[in-house]
């Protein structure tokens, strides 16, 4: 292999959706970047035009669809592709991956595999052999071993604006975390280290439950107060799910945590709050899913995380009643009832 | 009613390599004083990277000064040579002296003191292989041994000369033998056995023996060098001292050179990864990283030292579990666990085994007919990536990648502990599922298990300690329950089995009578208090739960505690 330095060597990203073109956007201010599109259109696009879903894109990103290329040039990549196609990505991907690629994902989302007979909603309960986070997934399927993940208050949006934000790289490897952020750290971009890989990857999926309930609040009309409420409670059962699948508590109080989850919580860009809020003004859930052709991670980790609880015999108030919303036949306002009558009230037992 | 292992197929292998010259363990020492030469230099590198400035190091030097003075003072030994406590003294006198000089002058007297300290560790850690003493020793294991299985098991005159039997009638060796031959011919072996007993290191020596291996290094304990006899022996099997009194930076980092390097100059090693004998009778589920990492730091070096064009030795680790019907030690072990773990709600009862004990047990060992098997596993790389009968590593598609790749980054190859050290993690926990894959099962650990998570079941709302604390006395299993329970809980082994996720001896299959009572017959054979015995009405009772809660324990691990 030729020695080349890291300095001008391109990036991978793989993945052109809306946070994809934004990570490829906030790489390309360092380094020339690959992006991997799965459409020939959106390639062509880019390529002409400059722009896609909306963002402009970069003169120093270079659109592709060829797998190989980007394991062949780029030693660091970054996967942010939804999280039921990741798997299946790092399947076509893994051949042409070597021990020395340094994988950073970008997904914020569970793998599940379930047995023959069942599907996600036939099966009772899942446990966390079933259940994967996306660096267990490229860990099983590759031979890739530096993996990391990027997680953070990280509206695509406000990021193609340039405003101040921060994102947490988290990995077991401080080698991979230096890398991260070198090449993604610019003057309104701050970058945080995390050594609790599981954690930081369990606190950005699971804030998105909590995120849909603020929409329901928000769409019901309520205010600030109820907000607080939630964002507390909301974070006392995301440690309680997160420490049952295998993270620590500390993860949780950080920018990819409690950060994380205040924004969404508070921002009508984001996905899985606009579901909360169309429910509340009573939507049903296939309606808002014929109406969107972008995929809200929150829906699948509610299932999952659900599941997971019943497994793990963890208590999570809210992830229940937003489970029962979304898929049995329970209203918003009936389940904000059950909630404030909910007997158990310690304020703080997870420290 | 005995059930009669298959036939044992074990046979002799030719040796690899043809003259003892040849072994790698041979050629160092040889070179004996350039090897502890570099080491010194190594391991004076590495301290002075990890104690950077005068302060640092001279702090260091006071802390080992004084922690050797104190061991001298508390616990000598006979095998400790006689100049110690002059020259640890001396080394105080100039370490004080050093205080009114200038920084310059003391830091290079430091690093003078440092390296006569590193230099005498090496020469006190080096093993002292001889090739005739090797043959000797050789000799007359095998010829005591014979001895002792063909006098007690033909009973006629005479038959003490007998050569019927052999250690290999006794000793069952199972799984990747070829391999392991051929790994040995292509790279470096380093063998990770589980570890239970301190029948174990001579067990694994005959081993390496017999299948035709030349003489592998390890560290042993500097206490059993106390005995002369013994240090002759050990010194002869290729062994280097370990003096686990000495906690101190230089020693400890002088100690993981000495290994890093042998490794890296292709002699092939053996350490039990465990650490100590497994206190709970479970297998093995967390390693000391220490030894696993000086592995992958040889590998590493092997990597970048060797000049272009050649071929880089490739370091194969190969798991290997000891299967036995009867731990000797494993009354202690468990009153050790259980007073640990119970803290003072269990107070264990004093039951000491001398050296008549010993000679009983070798005498029982070698008439009855308990055996017991070795499984090697499949050689693993560095990074615990199964390797083919070439050293090729595989990824789980079964395509070929090259190791050197997980030291790469920006292109080439670069030096990061802490990557290295996660990369050790990794490595563990990879060896403890292989542990668990290429474990034995016996019909004595299925009988053990099954009765003791019977009796949990029977009562479960006692805890653990609870549970033990039950008398034995009134304590008896159903048979008829006991019979249903084996079968099921052996129909989901033989179901791991196809899904290769453990072996079972040959002895399990068949009827289950036949089973149970081989088991009931072989478990804990030796101990003074049975851990489980049938009773006159056919029942299942035991006379000591602490040693079936022992056995029980080489099962757990499976998920097999649901079909009870």
């Amino acid at each position: 292999m030729t020695s080349k330095s890291l300095s001008d060597q391109p990036v991978g990203v793989i993945g052109a959706g809306n946070f994809g073109s934004v990570v490829a956007n906030l790489l390309a201010q360092h380094r020339k970047v690959l992006l991997f599109a799965r459409s020939e259109k959106v390639i062509q696009k880019i390529l002409e035009k400059r722009e896609n879903r909306g963002h402009t894109m970069h003169p120093n990103i270079e659109p592709t669809n060829d797998l190989a290329k980007i394991a062949r040039e780029c030693n660091v990549i970054f996967p942010i592709v939804p999280s039921e196609h990741f798997r299946s990505m790092i399947r076509q991907l893994s051949p042409h991956l070597h021990p020395y690629h340094i994988l950073i994902h970008g997904t914020k989302g569970f793998d599940i595999t379930i047995d023959e007979g069942h599907t996600i909603d036939s099966v009772p309960k899942l446990s966390r052999s079933q259940v994967k986070t996306m660096s267990e997934v490229i860990m099983e399927e590759s031979v890739a071993v530096r993996v990391g993940c990027l997680a953070g208050p990280n509206l695509s949006k406000e990021l193609a604006d340039g405003h101040p934000a921060a994102t947490v790289i988290a990995s077991h490897f401080n080698e991979v975390v230096s890398i991260g952020k070198r090449l993604l750290k610019n003057e309104k971009f701050q970058v945080y280290g995390n050594n609790d890989l599981v954690g930081v990857e369990l606190a950005g999926v699971l804030k998105n439950i909590i995120a849909i309930a603020a929409g329901a609040l928000s769409g019901l009309g309520y205010g600030e107060n109820a907000k607080g409420l939630l964002i507390s409670r909301g974070m006392v059962e995301m440690v309680y799910l997160g420490r049952a699948l295998g993270g620590n508590t500390k993860a949780f109080l950080g920018v990819a945590g409690v950060g994380d989850l205040v924004t969404t919580c508070n921002s009508s860009l984001s996905r899985n709050f606009t579901i909360g809020y169309r429910l509340a003004k009573g939507e049903t859930l296939s309606d808002i899913l014929k109406s969107t052709d972008e995929i809200a991670e929150g829906i699948n980790t509610v299932r999952i995380a659900k599941k997971c609880a019943d497994y793990y015999k963890v208590r999570a108030p809210i992830t229940n009643v937003i489970y029962e919303v979304l898929f049995e036949d329970l209203t918003v306002p009936q389940a904000l009832r059950y909630l404030m009558r909910y007997p158990l009230n310690v304020d703080i037992d997870f420290l | 009613m005995e059930v009669v292992e298959k036939k044992n197929k074990n046979k002799k292998y030719k040796p690899i390599l043809d003259g003892i010259p040849d072994w790698p363990v041979y050629q160092l020492s040889k070179n004996r004083k350039e090897f502890i030469e570099e080491v010194t230099q190594r391991s004076l590198a590495r301290i002075n990277e990890l104690r950077p400035s005068s302060k640092q190091l001279l702090d260091e030097l006071q802390t080992t000064v004084y922690r050797e003075q104190q061991r001298m003072k508390r616990n000598r030994w006979r095998v400790d040579p006689a100049d110690e406590p002059h020259f640890w003294s001396t080394i105080k006198d100039e370490l004080v002296a050093l205080t009114n000089k200038t920084p310059e002058e003391s830091h290079t007297k430091a690093e003078e003191i440092l390296k006569r300290i590193v230099h005498r560790y090496a020469n006190e850690i080096a093993g002292n292989f001889n090739a005739s003493s090797y043959k000797v020793t050789r000799e007359i294991v095998k010829f005591w041994f014979g001895r002792l299985l063909n006098g007690a098991r033909v009973k006629k005159f005479g038959a003490f000369f007998r050569n019927r039997y052999t250690l290999r009638d006794k000793i069952h060796i199972v799984g990747k033998v070829k391999h392991l031959r051929n790994l040995a011919t292509k790279g470096t072996v380093v063998m990770v056995p589980t570890h239970f007993s301190n029948l174990d290191s001579i067990l694994i020596g005959w081993v390496i023996h017999s299948l035709g291996l030349p003489a592998f290094i390890y560290g042993a304990g500097l206490n059993l060098f106390n005995i002369k006899i013994f240090a002759y022996f050990m010194n002869s099997l290729g062994a280097y001292k370990v003096d686990r009194r000495k906690k101190n930076l230089p020693y400890l980092e002088t100690l993981k050179l000495y290994s890093t390097l042998a490794i890296q100059k292709g002699a092939h090693s053996l350490f039990f990864p465990g650490g100590t004998r497994s206190r709970s009778g479970l297998l093995e589920k967390q390693l000391k990283l220490g030894l696993l990492n000086s592995t992958i730091e040889a590998q590493r070096n092997l990597y970048i030292e060797t000049p272009p064009g050649e071929d880089v030795r490739k370091i194969f680790i190969v798991p290997v579990t000891l299967n036995y019907h009867f731990v000797l030690e494993a009354p202690d072990l468990i009153d050790d666990y259980l007073s640990v773990k119970g803290q003072d709600r269990y107070l264990p009862e004093q039951d000491k085994y001398g050296s008549w004990q010993l000679l009983q047990f070798l005498f029982k060992f070698f008439t009855k007919g308990s055996n017991i098997s070795v499984s090697i596993g499949r050689g693993l790389d560095i990074m615990g990536n199964h390797v083919d009968d070439d050293g090729n590593s595989l990824d789980t598609q079964g395509r070929i990648i090259d190791p050197r790749d997980y030291f790469i980054s920006g292109g080439q190859i670069t030096i990061d502990k802490q990557r290295e050290d996660e990369y050790t993690r990794m490595l563990s926990q990879k060896i403890v599922s292989e542990y668990h894959r290429i474990n034995r099962v016996f019909a004595s650990h299925l009988v053990a298990f099954v009765a003791f998570e019977m009796w949990q079941k029977k009562h479960a709302k006692l805890d653990l300690f609870g549970l033990l604390r039950l008398p034995e006395e009134d304590e008896i299993l159903d048979y008829e329950e006991f019979r249903e329970t084996c079968k099921r809980v052996r129909k989901q082994i033989y179901r791991l089995k196809e899904d290769g996720k453990v072996y079972h001896a040959t002895h399990l299959k068949g009827k289950i009578d036949l089973v149970i009572r081989h088991g009931l017959d072989n478990v804990g054979i030796f101990h003074l208090k049975r851990p489980l015995l049938i009773n006159k009405e056919g029942n299942i009772i035991t006379k000591d739960f602490n040693t079936l809660y022992y056995y029980h324990n080489r099962l757990v691990g499976y998920d097999l505690e649901k079909f009870i």
